[in-house]
């Protein structure tokens, strides 16, 4: 049986760009997908497409049940969509924004009004319900952009970066709201840029680059791809950088890095935390003291470097505009 | 937040027609609520029409020849019907920029997302833009009425007919909005909506019998000016408030008005509001 949200070879073209090369999704009900990308990717296509905005060319999509293509309307009753800019009416005040939304999800006025105080209360606008929202921040814009997004508790949402352009105290806050909304049961995903947004976020993670997921499956089941655990050790004197290389390069599976400046070097191993704790073992015994170990693995930057031959965020940001239109 | 109770809470799937109109009220709110938020926009958007009935009654006034009468008070009657048309089409343009300005905005992807009548976005700005332009006709007959005009200055009418005419330039008014809710889904951005919007209705308002009395125009020039549709609205405001300048004419449209406007904004209204809706239904900015 297929996912709350289900894709199968998506594709739309605009004009010479191909944003949208084949791509397949497959989202269980009640799990978060990550779907992760450059700018230009395919990322906001792909949302387009599932939440009936956008037709693709070919490709079939499901969502909560309802074939996308098909019966538009009804997937719009059981979705929720942010999108990557705050989508609410700035002369507005949040509360006429979110009764407004609710009003045409077509709930009766009463409900919708009620509806619209419980958010703003729970997303901590209830201050600010009654000022237009022009008079809003960002972070707190965005806010009442996905309290919008979940006037009718839908069952599966998606969201398109949602905390792109945060700062790191809006983003944690509104990480800690996603959280609760997915432990509430609903289906979501969530397009990002930030490597460790979806680390925190998701359960699984879809790589998408121009137009196509090129890679699939846990964090842990990616990193796991991109190689294996490094040890790393700072030690304490510069004089004793030479030993302690010595020592890496005997448990290692490979040349040790050192970095001189910084005291630092790095092996790449295999065996783990059994290991880790043999190397102290060695280190001590020839008494190099050592300011700081640990068994590190491969970062999500690490995977998206190795998968796609660029890092994540570098992308030439205009031609990435070019190909969302 | 169980989906389950708050699933209960939507009003099940109504019929379509009660749904859409349901909507467009809601939009409509939306607009108005924006419109008394921006009053500067409602201050703007009087100033003009106010400035063009001052100018033509006095700039205009002492040397124009309506039927036979050149004097200035026969002008200011025979103007205000061409002044309050002119003023209602003339809406077209900020609503044009206004549907312009919000398919450029994330708001449409939200309602775009939402299971609302497709229709209603549109209907929501037009009817809001109608509550405006009546808003607007109300100061300006009360402007033409210190300058001196006066409803039954040839002839006898009645509250009823006085109302009649200004129905008559509500519905123009309101088939008229679609036309700038067609432009401002075709055009990229509020300014070319706004610009656009403008220069199509110089020809339509002017080549007219708006300002001045049509059997003065080179035939073929009369010709199109008796068969424009805002002259048939022009002409029936003047039959309804019993003002001068129903100039003798065989066109059909100038010899029946009321009907003649009647069919041309009801024409006008079905065949632009289709266009505008399948634009927006199709549009994928």
């Amino acid at each position: 049986m297929p996912g709350a949200i289900y894709a199968e070879g998506l594709v739309k073209t605009f004009g010479d760009v191909r944003a949208l090369d084949g791509v397949d999704l497959d989202v269980p009900e009640g799990t978060v997908l990550g779907l992760l990308g450059p700018n230009g990717a395919g990322k906001t296509t792909t949302v387009r497409c599932l939440t009936t905005l956008l037709r693709p060319d070919s490709g079939r999509a499901v969502v909560a049940g309802i074939d996308v293509l098909k019966q538009p309307d009804a997937v719009r009753r059981s979705i929720g969509l942010s999108g990557q800019f705050a989508a609410v009416d700035e002369y507005l005040t949040g509360r006429e924004n979110l009764q407004m939304v609710g009003q045409l999800y077509q709930m009766r006025a009463k409900a919708a009004k009620e509806r619209a105080a419980e958010l703003l209360e729970q997303f901590h606008l209830a201050d600010a319900a009654d000022r237009p929202t022009k008079t809003y921040s960002g972070g707190m814009r965005r806010r009442l952009d996905l309290a919008a997004a979940l006037v009718v508790s839908p069952p599966v949402m998606f969201m398109d970066e949602p905390t792109t352009g945060l700062d790191p105290r809006n983003r944690q806050q509104l990480w800690e709201v996603i959280k609760q909304l997915v432990s509430g049961g609903t289906t979501l995903l969530l397009t990002t840029q930030y490597l460790e947004e979806a680390d925190h976020l998701a359960h699984d993670i879809a790589v998408v680059d121009q137009g196509r997921v090129i890679a699939k499956g846990t964090s842990d089941q990616l990193k796991a791809r991109t190689g294996g655990e490094r040890v790393e050790v700072v030690v304490h004197e510069r004089e004793h950088m030479r030993a302690a290389a010595e020592v890496l390069t005997g448990f290692g599976k490979g040349d040790t890095t050192v970095e001189e400046h910084m005291r630092k070097l790095t092996v790449p191993v295999t065996g783990g935390a059994k290991l880790l704790a043999e190397i102290i073992r060695e280190l001590d015994t020839r008494g190099i003291e050592i300011d700081d170990i640990g068994l590190r693995r491969p970062t999500l930057d690490d995977v998206f470097l190795s998968l796609t031959g660029h890092v994540a965020e570098a992308k030439d940001e205009d031609s990435a505009k070019e190909a969302v239109k | 937040m169980s989906a389950v109770t708050d699933t209960v809470r939507v009003a099940p799937a109504a019929n379509p027609v009660s749904q859409s109109i349901r909507d467009s009220m809601v939009v409509a709110k939306r607009n108005l609520i924006r419109m008394s938020r921006i009053p500067e926009m409602i201050i703007y958007g009087l100033i003009q029409p106010i400035m063009f009935v001052v100018l033509f009654t006095y700039v205009f006034g002492g040397s124009m020849q309506i039927g036979s009468s050149t004097s200035a008070a026969d002008y200011k009657n025979f103007l205000m019907a061409g002044i309050f048309a002119q003023t209602v089409t003339f809406a077209t343009a900020s609503s044009g920029a206004g549907i312009a300005d919000d398919m450029h905005k994330g708001l449409i992807d939200r309602f775009r997302s939402l299971p609302m009548a497709r229709g209603a976005v549109l209907t929501g700005r037009t009817l809001a833009d109608s509550v405006q332009t009546a808003l607007t006709l109300v100061v300006l007959a009360v402007v033409a009425l210190l300058v001196g005009w006066r409803v039954g200055s040839d002839g006898d009418t009645n509250a009823a007919r006085v109302l009649a005419a200004f129905g008559l330039l509500l519905l123009l008014g309101y088939a008229f909005t679609w036309i700038g809710a067609l432009i401002g889904m075709s055009v990229r951005t509020p300014e070319a909506a706004t610009s656009s919007g403008l220069i199509w209705l110089f020809p339509v308002t002017f080549i007219s019998n708006a300002f001045v009395d049509t059997s003065h125009m080179t035939p073929w020039l009369r010709h199109i000016a008796e068969w424009n549709p805002f002259s048939a609205t022009v002409q029936a405001c003047r039959v309804l408030f019993a003002n001068p300048g129903q100039s003798p004419s065989d066109a059909w449209p100038m010899q029946h008005p009321v009907w003649a406007s009647l069919i041309y904004s009801v024409l006008i209204l079905v065949v632009f509001r289709t266009l505008a809706v399948r634009k927006y239904r199709s549009a994928t900015a």
